[in-house]
């Protein structure tokens, strides 16, 4: 019978092989779905998966749907090694957006100039940054759970950014629909290349993955961080300041949820409306984890999840499906990626049964 | 303040408190056995479609909560054997879970989303219902709500009072210590994060059939994840699960009073509606101030993988 054996030490070679057998499985979960849903499984593969690339607008489309991604994984990434469950950032992308949005419209009709959009960036890392500081506040003072609290802010991040956009953020000359007055150029994030969507905030994004490599890899309080996380006693022992590592693993999450945040508003959507965040916050949790939480990896699975947003999106236009697909193959791919990391500390052994 | 408010303010407390004691009672289960499950969002999600789908297509509310509960189950079948069998990281999966429950249902709701179920009628119960005040707030309840208060005696009684409920809490504290003395630590937890997942899909199937009888994404909004930190903040304990989620019901229910009452209260909807979030942080920080109290009440083992060696 097949037996699993606990290996002598981590197989590195299934560390990095386990993501690549997840996404297999996902794309043979997909390709079952496809056909559960009686629709021809090599189309419904070519449309979601292939149809997004077909053209350079197609892989401007994905590198604009990554940035956040991106963004927000490399931030949460920090926290996790240390084992700090920031979930919320979804909520800290919102606030982010909502604070950059009120600076560009306190600036609306006034001359304008770099100084809008340099206070933009600002106002969404500090306000993704606040909204983080509750978790990390009330972690180190009450010793609250960290998930619970994070995902609470959340749903008040979503009722908020609903309460400005329906009173004081409201269009005046919108006939009451939901959503802000379109920012000034001044308020807008400068496109990388004519006649597409992608802005410079994928190069923010790059950058991040950068600092982020050498915060995690070539710091000391990195190697805290990660310490931390390993073992905890062993960190307690060396005196490591437990409460800045919680501090630092949260805030470096809400500023960089908070920077997706005004890249958003600041970028493909021009203004602030209830729907500003695209499950963005979640998925990058998903992205964290398919990408071990490593900037490179990070990189390679942002893509990956955002080609996930993208095929959602033509298999809705393609195959009448709803878009909410992406969503299940998010979820088959983070689901798949954890059963299969059995193989990292584990092997399957056939033992003859024991008479 | 009129009688009959009082009457119909406390009934509706009752009806919204009693999703969270069913998705609660069965996460405590899960958590005595050791199982840390943060997937109560996707199962109740996955039930609330379930089952309304199969009450639209059966004409049987009844129906309706077997489907629930099977989808519930089904949810918590795959979490277990990533996590039980496959030795998977509990809080990772259980996010993925979440995420995969709630966007399952999404995808699998969307044709059902027109669709209205007809009103499940209330059982009043005879001679208790008559009782001035409180009996119309009691015993005039749909079937769940009964239910919900026979899960609670079922639940407190297996796990004080009988020989099978004290196993399941020993494989909390200690598998390995169970596991040594011949019970089968493995097989208690699928059983008890199975059951977990039924409840969660019973919570979500009186969402969708009996409270708001029709289908909407993100329905559930955030009732699983309050139902988990409901049993923290009832430190594991059954009762003060059933008080604390008639206190969320109380919450919910009076902001939706203030909100429909035309009383000239100038506060946005909005932030009414994020009273029950706020008061979770709130209990969560009251019972957490002291970490003893949250140290000394979880099981030992919540959350750590357990494997027989040998």
């Amino acid at each position: 019978m097949l037996r699993l054996e606990r290996r002598p030490e981590a197989s590195r070679a299934m560390t990095y092989a386990s993501p690549l057998i997840a996404v297999v499985l996902m794309l043979i979960g997909g390709l079952l779905l496809f056909a559960a849903l009686g629709k021809n499984p090599l189309q419904g593969f070519r449309v979601f998966f292939l149809y997004p690339l077909s053209d350079l607008y197609g892989i401007s489309e994905l590198l604009l749907k990554a940035t956040p991604l991106m963004l927000c994984a490399i931030g949460l990434a920090i926290g996790f090694r240390a084992n700090i469950w920031n979930i919320g950032a979804e909520g800290q992308l919102i606030v982010g957006a909502i604070a950059a949005s009120a600076v560009a419209l306190y600036f609306y009709d006034s001359a304008g100039g770099p100084h809008v959009l340099m206070l933009m960036v600002l106002a969404g890392a500090v306000g993704g940054m606040l909204w983080a500081a509750i978790p990390a506040f009330l972690k180190t003072r009450f010793n609250t759970n960290e998930i619970l609290v994070s995902l609470m802010l959340v749903y008040v991040a979503q009722l908020l950014v609903s309460w400005l956009v329906h009173g004081p953020m409201m269009d005046p000359d919108g006939f009451n629909f939901p959503q802000s007055r379109l920012f000034e150029d001044s308020a807008l994030l400068p496109l990388l290349f004519d006649g597409t969507r992608l802005n410079i905030a994928f190069l923010f994004a790059l950058g991040a993955l950068l600092a982020g490599y050498v915060f995690m890899h070539r710091s000391f309080v990195g190697f805290q961080m990660q310490v931390t996380g390993h073992a905890r006693d062993a960190a307690r022992y060396a005196g490591f300041p437990a409460r800045r590592i919680i501090w630092i693993g949260l805030l470096s999450g809400g500023a960089m949820a908070g920077l997706a945040g005004m890249s958003e508003v600041a970028g493909p959507m021009g203004q602030i409306t209830d729907h500003v965040s695209n499950n963005y916050g979640f998925a990058a949790i998903i992205v964290a984890f398919v990408a071990r939480l490593n900037p490179v990896g990070i990189f390679f699975a942002s893509l990956l999840m955002a080609l996930l947003y993208l095929g959602g999106e033509q298999a809705q236009q393609y195959l009448n499906l709803p878009s909410s697909i992406s969503s299940v193959f998010q979820g088959m791919l983070l689901m798949f990626l954890l059963g299969s990391d059995v193989f990292v500390n584990y092997r399957i052994r056939w033992r003859q049964a024991v008479a | 303040m009129d009688a009959s408010i009082v009457t119909s303010i406390l009934f509706a407390t009752v009806v919204a408190g009693t999703p969270l004691i069913i998705v609660a009672l069965g996460q405590l289960v899960a958590e005595k056995s050791g199982v840390l499950n943060l997937g109560a969002e996707g199962m109740m999600a996955m039930g609330a479609i379930a089952a309304f789908a199969a009450t639209l297509h059966s004409g049987s509310p009844w129906l309706g909560v077997l489907a629930g509960m099977a989808a519930g189950a089904a949810m918590a079948l795959l979490f277990a054997v990533v996590v039980l069998s496959l030795m998977g990281n509990q809080v990772a999966s259980g996010l993925a879970l979440s995420i995969l429950g709630v966007g399952l249902a999404a995808f699998v709701g969307k044709p059902y989303e027109s669709e209205v179920l007809p009103t499940v009628a209330a059982w009043r119960i005879p001679l208790l219902s008559d009782i001035p005040l409180l009996g119309e707030a009691l015993f005039s309840h749909q079937g769940l709500v009964y239910f919900s208060w026979a899960l609670f005696a079922g639940i407190s009684w297996f796990l004080y009072r009988s020989r099978p409920g004290l196993v399941l809490r020993a494989v909390g504290e200690s598998p390995t210590s169970a596991h040594a003395i011949g019970y089968n630590a493995i097989r208690i937890r699928y059983s008890a994060t199975l059951f977990g997942g039924a409840m969660a899909g019973i919570g979500g199937a009186f969402l969708s059939v009996f409270y708001t009888p029709l289908w909407a994404e993100g329905m559930v909004a955030g009732r699983g994840w309050i139902a988990i930190a409901l049993v923290v903040f009832a430190t594991w304990r059954p009762l003060r699960v059933v008080l604390g989620a008639y206190l969320f019901g109380g919450v919910m229910v009076v902001q939706l009073f203030v909100q429909g009452s035309g009383l000239e209260i100038n506060i946005p909807p909005q932030l009414l509606s994020a009273l029950p979030y706020l008061a979770t942080i709130v209990v969560l920080v009251i019972i957490s101030r002291d970490p003893n109290t949250v140290r000394l009440n979880a099981p030992v083992s919540l959350g750590k993988p357990f494997r027989p060696e040998g």
